[in-house]
């Protein structure tokens, strides 16, 4: 296995290279093509959850200015929009690009309206009249199971779109039967919605000479979707089409999906032989994006006599929403149940997940997916334990974590995951003491004297990272491979282009991977070039999500860094006249062992490979290399939050006043970078624990639809946070590196539940579901003080 | 994201703007600092045929002492407010009130005149005028008239200014010596506007006894009430801390308060309720020469 052997830059918390363009307003977003004859694309979305459709008329529509074309489920001629994720006996429901027949939730596309100018569009949009007969609608997941439910898809009964368990039942249940103590919580994770600052956005131009369809869109991972939409949704050849994601400005899980609009889009470009753009409005973000979470769970967890876990039994409704999104299945499945382990030894535990069809948007991939659920039902459930138990919430944490295992050698939990490599104790104690644990609650103590009501949240986090091993994603279901590609292509004058297929939506690859690259070769960062999000100039790759990019996009680049190294040192070697073996590569150049005069650059070795007058017998001219690593397993990142806060018992509102992440991501390419995806997790962890929420009428109205309803974190309401790693090298890949994309997001959320339930131990309050608003809040407190 | 499309005018003077409004009626929509009337463009929930814009209109804007009261001239925008020197020193609840509104984009576009004649029920202003009890001047085709502020707020999104008048000015009396005032407010936890909001203006006299109390709240209902039975508690009393308990308690009587996400009748009851003691304990505090 390839090795990584600098120290310099690897690890600098270098400024992001890709800032100054993104902050000057000179980024180059979808939004920003322009091309000539550009049409504009407005859809006309169903008001209602669940309707027939009995007529679409688009004469008036026809009649606006400036409307060029109105299509209809009718008028389209594209395949299904697939599900990219298979369980067994899964019952996958039609997903049309077009509502049709039926609409089944608010603000699926009914009809695309496509104009001169957007205005125009728009104004067509209003103009389509669409008669519907309102049917009831169901938006939660286990009053969808009800019989007598009101049914989405006449061939899927009771709305249940899969059933599937993992772990050990008999085991499990042996465990509960000798428990010294079970605790049982009823819960719910509820439903979020993604808001990237740029929405998504795309422009389809079919060229009718060449038959080539050009993509720009807002994707995570562009080669995912040409695959997707030309071999199962346009049937049309992979190499006529071409997928451009350029800047994206967010995605968080949302635009790793294949939309409709795209696909309506690319087939309008083709039908009019013009150009289509469309760019969501925030409105159609919050209605048809996919959406997270949305989880109605009963855990139970049984305990002996010495308070260490014996058993978990976890059950759950998973909302699905009213069509399976592009890995949809895989969410509540193998992202959630082999998760439920954490940090913990629990010997047997048996997980039982309902997949479920609601008259809600789709609900995939957001950010954490799957691991935030799991995470957040064990971390509740163990304070809740705590409480019952009568001893310290760290302490029972402590006494049940995992041992370390640093050699290599894996710890299998009975959940199929076998984790890489794991020191949890020292996070822990690490968290406690800069949170200043101890005395935190004495001051807890003091001021509930007076009536302050200070909360203590302590948090632990296990997460799987860096998807996948293949083979292992293809026996669970999975339609595609996850390796990671990475080109490197050596100029002449020695500087280097990289290609990888990962996707940077903000994650700064463009800085990072130029941070390896300068590292192993030697040479200035203004030498490195990192081009990703073009399917024409990059070889296949599988984008960004996971928290994959750098250890696995990474570690592909880091292989064929060592090939081209390789190919130098020979070059090198046959320049200098000495053995391979002799030579040292160090700072940017090759010299022989002892005599450090003689010596030839990187610069120098690289010319040579392409005038090929003085190379090794029988060399090819040329440096370049194409790598594909997959990983044996997946990371697992790990490590303990704390958060205090203060609840105003009078108001229900509360205060976060202090918040300490320790976490272990393995080895950092730039700790600055990873301190900012770790802030930014942080913040969409509590927002989801104190305000947000995509909810639901019972009939499937969404009542957070603007960003005047639905409550994202805003910077004056969070601390500064105090981060801090521990640092366990992941032994799956030649880095080290296990992923920090995603942590903030998995622990924040139950660490400021609990330090909020926590606050409110005093009326007995024992649980309240999230988001902590309020008046949820002020009514458990009255009703306890009643 | 896209408004349906409109005509443009700039009017140079306030009885341009009227004559605009005569003519164009219903299809117009004056524009101040757009953000209330652009949103809502947006989402194609207001679509005039017409923006007559009052940017342009001079003398609209600024703050002035006029005897024994403030001026507000109603292009104010509320960063002017926030930072006023002179009301800072004299009428500090309206700046400080003002610093509540939004964010700073928010501040810095949107402003008093066009806050108070759109009359958001969860809007901040119409509490603190209706504590202060100010004054509107507002200017139409037969020339500038006078209301009260117990006269102004109508109901949902309604004032007394008609279709073609202006809102001119906002006239806040300088309270004497001895008063002090506070706006409390829990606000949203998206928007920022006032889930409730409560203004108390109390004057208070040598011995403690309270000589006039006004209290306005926003928020909870359809729109911002005078609350009778707090000022009631009030005016006239020592104000110890059973007198004002007493008397906040009675912050939601007259109040049409509307359940929504945000919490249920009674939650947004208590919540007025709460607050009302809050800013009167504060009002206090700053009418008895604390800061
Ligand atoms: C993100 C956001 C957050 C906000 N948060 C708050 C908040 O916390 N608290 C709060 O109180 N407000 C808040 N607002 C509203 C803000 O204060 C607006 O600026 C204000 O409500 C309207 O003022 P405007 O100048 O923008 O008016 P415009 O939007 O231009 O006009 C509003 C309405 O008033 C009419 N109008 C305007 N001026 C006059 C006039 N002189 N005479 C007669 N009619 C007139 C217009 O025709 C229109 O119908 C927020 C707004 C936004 C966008």
């Amino acid at each position: 296995m390839a090795t990584a052997t600098g120290t310099r830059l690897f690890g600098a918390p270098e400024k992001r290279r890709e800032d100054p363009r993104f902050i000057t307003g000179r980024g180059q977003y979808v939004d920003d093509v322009k091309l000539p004859g550009m049409t504009h694309a407005a859809f006309v979305r169903s008001p209602h959850a669940h309707a027939r459709l009995k007529r679409v008329d688009a004469a008036p529509a026809r009649a606006v200015p400036g409307v060029v074309a109105v299509y209809t489920a009718l008028d389209l001629k594209v395949g299904a929009l697939p599900c990219g994720w298979m369980l067994p006996n899964i019952k996958v429901p039609p997903r049309p690009a077009l509502a049709s027949g039926k609409v089944r939730y608010v603000g699926e596309p009914v009809a695309v309206v496509v104009g001169e100018t957007a205005y125009a569009a728009k104004d067509g949009a209003e103009a389509v009249r669409v008669e519907y007969e309102a049917l009831p609608g169901v938006s939660d997941p286990r009053k969808a199971h009800d019989k007598g439910a009101p049914q989405l898809f006449d061939d899927i009964p009771q709305n249940q779109c899969f059933y599937w368990t993992i772990g050990d039942k008999t085991a499990t249940e042996a465990a509960f039967k000798s428990a010294a103590k079970v605790v049982a919580q009823p819960l719910r994770n509820q439903r979020l919605i993604p808001n990237a600052i740029e929405p998504r956005a795309c422009v389809a131009s079919y060229a009718p000479g060449t038959g080539d369809l050009t993509l720009w869109v807002t994707s995570q991972n562009p080669h995912v979707h040409r695959l997707l939409m030309a071999a199962f949704i346009l049937g049309i050849p992979e190499t006529k089409m071409r997928v451009i994601a350029p800047d994206v400005g967010g995605g968080f899980g949302s635009k790793i999906f294949v939309y409709n609009e795209e696909v309506v889009a690319a087939w309008a470009s083709k039908a009019l032989a013009r150009p289509v753009k469309w760019t969501a409005e925030r409105r159609e973000s919050f209605l048809n994006d996919a959406h997270g979470r949305d989880h109605v769970t009963e855990v139970e967890m049984a305990f002996d006599r010495g308070g260490k876990i014996t058993g978990l039994r976890v059950k759950t409704h998973a909302n699905l929403g009213a069509y399976l999104s592009t890995f949809a299945p895989l969410i509540p499945s193998y992202l959630y149940g082999p998760l439920l382990s954490g940090v913990y030894r629990i010997p047997a535990i048996f997980c039982e997940v309902w997949g479920m069809l609601t008259t809600t948007a789709p609900v995939d991939a957001y950010r954490g997916a799957g691991r935030p659920e799991a995470t957040y039902l064990l971390e509740r459930t163990m304070d809740r334990a705590a409480d019952d138990l009568g001893v310290d919430p760290a302490e029972l944490r402590r006494q049940n974590l995992i041992l370390p295992f640093t050699s290599g050698t894996p710890y299998q939990t009975p959940v199929a995951f076998a984790y890489d490599s794991g020191n949890y104790e020292p996070a822990l104690n690490r968290a406690l003491e800069l949170s200043g644990y101890a005395k935190a609650r004495r001051e807890q103590e003091e001021g509930r004297k007076r009536g302050r009501y200070i909360g203590i949240g302590v948090s632990t986090y296990i997460e799987a990272c860096g998807p996948a091993p293949s083979a292992v994603a293809g026996s669970l279901g999975a339609g595609a491979g996850l390796w990671e590609s990475g080109q490197v292509r050596v100029h002449p004058t020695g500087a280097v282009t990289v290609y990888t297929g990962s996707h940077s939506h903000g994650q700064g690859h463009e800085t990072t991977f130029a941070q390896l690259v300068a590292d192993q070769l030697g040479i200035p960062m203004a030498q490195v070039e990192i081009v990703h999000g073009d399917t024409a100039q990059i070889p296949f790759g599988m984008g960004t999500y996971g928290s994959r990019s750098a250890c696995v996009g990474g570690s592909a680049i880091l292989m064929s860094l060592d090939k081209v190294k390789a190919k130098g040192r020979k070059i090198a070697a046959h320049l200098l006249e000495a053995n391979e073996q002799d030579l040292v590569f160090e700072g940017g150049k090759w010299s022989v062992k002892g005599s450090p005069g003689k010596a030839k650059t990187w610069g120098e070795v690289s010319l040579m490979a392409y005038l090929a007058h003085n190379l090794p017998q029988g060399m090819e001219p040329g440096l370049e290399a194409t790598s594909f690593f997959d990983p044996p397993n997946f990371t697992f990142p790990f490590g303990a939050h704390v958060a205090v806060v203060e609840v105003d018992a009078e108001t229900g509102q509360t205060k976060l006043l202090k918040y300490v992440a320790v976490d272990d991501v393995g080895r950092v390419i730039n700790p600055m970078i990873v301190d900012g995806m770790v802030h930014g997790g942080i913040a969409q962890g509590v927002g989801q624990a104190l305000w947000e929420h995509g909810v639901y009428s019972d009939d499937g109205q969404l009542l957070a639809a603007t960003m005047m309803d639905y409550a994202l974190p805003k910077a004056d309401q969070l601390p500064s946070y105090e981060t801090e790693r521990t640092v366990t090298p992941s032994p799956v890949n030649p880095l080290g590196i296990k992923g920090a994309g995603e942590t903030g997001t998995i622990a924040a959320t139950p660490t400021v539940a609990n330090a909020v339930i926590d606050a409110l131990a005093p009326f007995g309050i024992a649980h309240i579901d999230m988001p902590l608003t309020p008046d949820k809040i002020w009514k458990a407190v009255t009703a306890a003080r009643k | 994201m896209y408004p349906a499309s409109f005509d443009y005018h700039t009017p140079g003077s306030v009885q341009e703007a009227i004559s605009l409004l005569g003519k164009l009626r219903d299809d117009a929509k004056l524009l101040a600092g757009g953000h209330s009337l652009i949103p809502m463009m947006k989402l194609r929930l207001a679509q005039p045929k017409h923006l007559i814009d009052l940017r342009k209109v001079p003398g609209l804007a600024g703050i002035r002492e006029d005897g024994g009261s403030i001026a507000l001239g109603a292009m104010t925008t509320h960063w002017q407010v926030e930072s006023s020197k002179l009301l800072q020193a004299k009428i500090p609840v309206v700046s400080d009130a003002a610093g509540m509104i939004g964010d700073p984009q928010v501040r810095n576009l949107g402003t008093i005149g066009g806050s108070l004649a759109h009359a958001d029920p969860a809007a901040d202003m119409p509490a603190v005028m209706i504590a202060l009890g100010v004054e509107f001047v507002i200017e139409g085709a037969r020339g500038r008239r006078t209301v009260k502020v117990d006269d102004f707020f109508k109901g949902l999104m309604m004032t007394a200014v008609g279709p073609d008048e202006i809102l001119v000015e906002i006239r806040v009396p300088v309270p004497p010596a001895g008063s002090g005032a506070a706006y409390l407010k829990f606000p949203h936890p998206a928007s920022r506007f006032a889930v409730v909001g409560v203004c108390a203006a109390l004057t208070v006299d040598g011995k403690g006894i309270c000589t006039k109390a006004g209290v306005g709240v926003t928020g909870a209902g359809t729109k911002a009430v005078r609350a009778k039975g707090v000022e009631a508690g009030l005016a006239g009393k020592a104000l110890d801390q059973a007198a004002i308990e007493a008397a906040a308690a009675k912050a939601a009587d007259g109040v049409d308060v509307q359940a929504d996400l945000q919490g249920s009748a009674e939650y947004k009851s208590h919540l007025l309720r709460v607050h009302a003691r809050r800013a009167i304990e504060a009002a206090l505090g700053r009418a008895k020469g604390g800061k």
